[in-house]
């Protein structure tokens, strides 16, 4: 028998957490090593995914598939393609960075802050390589009590409005998805026989129009409010400004990638035709975001809310770049999702490093850190530049790839002329205003006179600080010089997703939306229902 | 033995032991009656290996009152698992509040008799019986601690509003046996057949669905639900939120699937509007509750509207979920109750929200499983609360009823809030110098643990349980 990777990455976390959590109190640095220990295993054992992982074939690799309900059609089904394979070393990637920056930051309950971003990290992972609607929803659910826990136990000031605030948004979001996932499979069962949550399985099919919009839209909400997309964007200030900096650094290099993830996943395979149509609206709300989200970056006066808010913007460019349908819009957004992971994670890394010295994050409270402390500046230095896409690092090549794929898209809708240019024109403007929010921040904190008599005395990055970071800067500059390595992973994958997209649209038959005909067009009658049960 | 007996055999467990237990409160010892709930126990547990044991057995007795099918052993196991909880629960409960005494035992065996029985029960009379051995039973469990204010205005409140309930009950009997000529549930469901819209029946099928509200405590028959909970020695509230509901439920559905399958159309509009109200009223009034017995107390009527979702919904899969979800809320609520009581310290019941205040730092185990218990109520994966619903949910959608399936949801998104304010009082408030309570005595781990080992059995593995639920109501719906 094969050996399961990817089960073995994905619940060896778990194990750890485990384990973790049994541990007797006061064992804290033990804990601390374990936890971190067991997540740097699981990112080693998913190099096994990435070299080997065949970049030429589009399809699921490392396909596990065990039947787990049988007479639902429920089946444990896990797979990698070129859309999940880098979210999934991004997440094992990002995990003993987060844990390590963590050693100072949290010195309260230690074992159970490790269990909880081990638990976490299985819930992240078991998000990307489910191809199973049900194993699917389960990790994303599960995901959201460990990320509540530690927003809300070992948060700031305000943890508890901004955990509950996180948790109620992503449920109200995914308990409509849950509708449409029964609604999906009921369809499905009743047109063609076939019972089943599988993802591949479903995508062959074609939902008629009328409902493909409806469930195209319970399921763009709860990867909208995940992503965030504007107006569903009002939690995230909150979680990461309360949690903890790991909790940050996950939350906005992972969570949030959940929702575009979601979108080239599930909603564009399964629900082409309403994707397509939907597309103007997604554009509009992308849009919105990316300018809203820049200029409200700009008037922030505290660092984390400024990160916070400039991940609105910034992925407002990776929802364009998925809804191009063009190659280059989606290698871009897939390799955008990466990059915001690695500078994002990074700022947050470094704000948090800020914090533990001076318990302030407010901009005013800075100012000539230069000369303190010249190493964390410099890293600061790059960190901006790579997120505000200057040519060299990596934030360039994705939203490189995402405004070309988008002008691409606007030069494929001549029909409607001169205005579709209008998307990929002020989607540049977002670049300047980052520019302006990222630079003018950077030169408030760095630049200057010292103007607090407490920022003399900060000591520059400790060792631990550099090993965290040092790995991070790698992927930014590495990423930025030469993409391929990564890029190339995807291509197959996308290819093979925008034909299908493309065929299962222009097959699509037109129709009114018309919710009773999930049920009229081929409802089961009970009888049938007990023949497809037909396990027992 | 003889075979006409076999049908009555988990109630005769029962009985039987309720017997036994009343000869031994009045041997010595007369100071402690600890071995009596092991007595009892250990006939709850007979019961149900003897439900198991029938599986698939068919039979009837007493002239068809009583009927024995799988239905029925089904629900047999949910309430004597609720049953075991219960007086696991119990012995050292009762003790730290001075209420130890044989009369306990007894009650609640009787009651449990009368929720086997109101399973089995294949006629309205028999039904009938059976809701007064069960509420008269509770009704004086209830006021248990008969020194506590509270205890006796929750058992005069239960009792008043239980006897309003019946009175409707019985005038629906009544009704219908004017209509059909019979109170027979097979003889009414062949008088119903030929098709005629009787008012008189209809009207007697909705005393009857009174009746039934009352003890499901549905909206708009809920209304003594928070005090009685509140008031009630904390087990007994346990029992009457996961048993006494178990066993409307069965009644309800033998009665309105295989009796009133004609007037589906009818009940159904009812029905899908009670749940609505029941799932609303019960979320949205458990939002503004510090108590959490009394919170508790809203989120089970907020759970009846979920089950009701799946007997609007219909068919093996509907009526299916109902009794899945039924297992799955005993064991959910049994816990959760548990955990409350074994925080009780002395006299002073620790059920304001304050009293959880950092609760993870002086009980971390208890705090967690509280907290499993709390996510299984919302429905969260991987616990059973999900599985559960998932199965509500999906029957609701299949049978076309979307939009209740997307109320349900956005309603388990709304409770999800309170449950979790108990999670951040236990994990994210510190504790203010409150007193760690009593250590849990055996039997309370041992209960919760079972609890435990339910909702992570049929939240990981439901497959096989919903199977034997649908085709628990195979026999309802021939």
């Amino acid at each position: 028998m094969k050996l399961p990777i990817l089960s073995l990455v994905t619940f060896l976390p778990l194990l750890g957490g485990v384990v973790i959590a049994l541990f007797p109190r006061g064992r804290e640095a033990l804990v601390r090593w374990l936890a971190f220990l067991v997540s740097t295993a699981a990112f080693a054992l998913s190099l096994l995914l990435y070299f080997g992982f065949d970049a030429g074939s589009p399809d699921y690799q490392f396909v596990e598939q065990v039947r787990w309900m049988p007479s639902f059609g429920i089946s444990y089904h896990l797979g990698v393609d070129g859309i999940s394979l880098l979210l999934v070393l991004l997440t094992t990637f990002l995990s003993p960075l987060a844990l390590l920056s963590s050693w100072r930051a949290v010195e309260v309950r230690v074992k159970e802050f490790a269990a909880s971003m081990l638990l976490l990290e299985t819930g992240m992972l078991g998000v990307f390589v489910s191809l199973d609607l049900f194993l699917f929803y389960i990790f994303w659910e599960a995901m959201l009590i460990p990320m509540y826990l530690i927003i809300g136990v070992w948060g700031g000031p305000a943890r508890i409005y901004a955990a509950i605030k996180f948790i109620l948004y992503t449920l109200a979001g995914s308990v409509l998805m849950l509708v449409a996932i029964l609604a999906l499979y009921f369809h499905h069962g009743g047109v063609t026989g076939i019972y089943t949550f599988d993802l591949p399985l479903l995508t062959r099919y074609v939902v008629p129009g009328g409902i493909q919009l409806w469930l195209f839209l319970a399921f763009a909400v709860a990867f909208a409010i995940k992503v965030p997309m504007f107006p569903f964007h009002t939690w995230l200030p909150d979680a990461h400004v309360e949690a903890p900096t790991a909790g940050s650094v996950i939350l906005a290099g992972v969570l949030l990638k959940m929702g575009t993830y979601g979108f080239l996943r599930f909603c564009l395979p399964l629900f082409p035709q309403a994707s397509l149509a939907a597309t103007p609206w997604i554009f509009l709300l992308a849009l919105i975001g990316i300018i809203y989200g820049a200029w409200v970056s700009m008037v922030q006066p505290d660092l984390k809310k400024l990160v916070a808010y400039s991940s609105v913007s910034h992925l407002g460019f990776v929802v364009l770049g998925l809804f191009t349908l063009t190659p280059q819009g989606i290698v871009g957004g897939l390799i955008q999702m990466v990059n915001h992971g690695l500078s994002t994670g990074a700022l947050f890394l470094l704000v948090g490093i800020l914090y533990e010295r001076r318990h302030t994050r407010l901009i005013a409270e800075f100012g000539g850190l230069w000369q303190v402390v010249p190493a964390f500046s410099a890293l600061l230095m790059i960190v901006a530049l790579s997120s505000l896409g200057l040519p060299g690092l990596n934030g360039f090549v994705g939203e490189f790839l995402i405004l070309v794929g988008a002008f691409a898209w606007a030069a494929n809708l001549s029909a409607a002329g001169p205005p579709a240019y209008l998307v990929p024109v002020l989607a540049t403007s977002g670049i300047i205003f980052a520019a302006v929010y990222l630079l003018w921040m950077y030169q408030r904190v760095c630049f200057g006179e010292i103007t607090a008599e407490a920022n003399r005395g900060l000591t520059d990055l400790t060792r631990r600080e550099w090993a965290v970071l040092l790995p991070v800067l790698l992927f930014i500059v590495w990423i930025g010089v030469y993409p391929r390595p990564f890029t190339g992973k995807t291509e197959a994958s996308v290819q093979a997703l925008i034909a299908q997209v493309q065929s299962k649209a222009a097959a699509a038959a037109p129709a009114q939306p018309d919710l009773q005909r999930i049920h009229a067009s081929g409802a089961p009658t009970p009888s049938a229902w007990g023949a497809g049960l037909g396990g027992r | 033995m003889d075979a006409a007996l076999i049908p009555l055999l988990p109630l005769l467990v029962v009985g039987g032991t309720a017997l036994l237990v009343i000869v031994l409160d009045l041997l010595p010892p007369r100071d402690r009656k600890g071995h009596l709930g092991v007595v009892a126990l250990a006939g709850v547990v007979m019961a149900l290996l003897v439900s198991l044991g029938l599986w698939g057995r068919e039979g009837r007795a007493f002239r068809g009152m009583v009927v024995l099918d799988n239905f029925a052993l089904f629900l047999d196991v949910v309430i004597c698992y609720a049953a075991a909880l219960v007086l696991l629960l119990s012995t050292d409960y009762l003790r730290r509040n001075d209420g130890e005494r044989g009369e306990y035992y007894i009650l609640v065996l009787l009651s449990t008799l009368g929720m086997v029985l109101m399973a089995a029960a294949a006629d309205l009379i028999v039904i009938f019986l059976a809701l007064e051995l069960m509420s008269l039973s509770l009704y004086v469990l209830a006021g248990f601690f008969r020194g506590r204010l509270a205890a006796a205005e929750a058992s005069m409140k239960y009792f008043l509003l239980g006897a309003f309930a019946t009175g409707f009950f019985i005038y629906g009997i009544a009704l219908i046996y004017g209509a059909t000529g019979s109170t027979a549930l097979d003889r009414i469901a062949a008088a119903t057949r030929a098709g005629t819209r009787d008012p008189l029946l209809l009207v007697g099928l909705g005393l009857l669905l009174v009746g039934f509200g009352f003890k499901i405590s549905s909206v708009p028959f809920h209304m003594w639900v928070p005090d009685v909970y509140e008031g009630a020695p904390t087990s007994v509230t346990a029992f009457i939120a996961t048993g006494s509901k178990a066993a409307g439920f069965a009644a309800l559905l033998r009665v309105l699937l295989s009796t009133f399958k004609v007037s589906q159309p009818d009940w159904t509009v009812l029905l899908w509007v009670v749940a609505v109200l029941t799932m609303t009223v019960g979320n949205v009034v458990a939002i503004a509750q510090s108590n959490l017995k009394r919170m508790l107390a809203y989120s089970s009527v907020a759970h009846v509207g979920y089950m009701l979702i799946g007997v609007v919904a219909g068919g093996a899969l509907g009526a299916g979920s109902v009794l899945f979800y039924l297992l799955v809320y005993t064991f959910t609520t049994a816990g959760a109750f548990g955990v409350i009581l074994l925080l009780e310290r002395g006299r002073r019941e620790a059920v304001d929200l304050d009293d959880y205040a950092g609760l993870a730092g002086r009980h971390p185990v208890l705090a967690l499983t509280l907290a499993l218990f709390l996510l299984s109520l919302i429905g969260m994966p991987p616990t059973a609360g999900f599985a559960g619903k998932f199965y509500l949910f999906g029957a609701a959608v299949r049978s076309g009823y979307i939009w209740l399936a997307v109320i349900a949801v956005l309603n388990s998104a709304v409770a999800a809030y309170y449950y979790l304010r108990v999670v951040v009082y236990m994990y994210m408030r510190d504790t203010e110098g409150l007193p760690t309570g009593p250590a849990p005595s055996f039997a309370g781990r041992l209960a919760l643990a079972i609890a435990l080992w339910g909702i992570f059995q049929l939240g990981l593995l439901p497959a096989p349980v919903l199977d034997l639920a649908q085709a628990a109501v195979a026999p309802l719906l021939r």
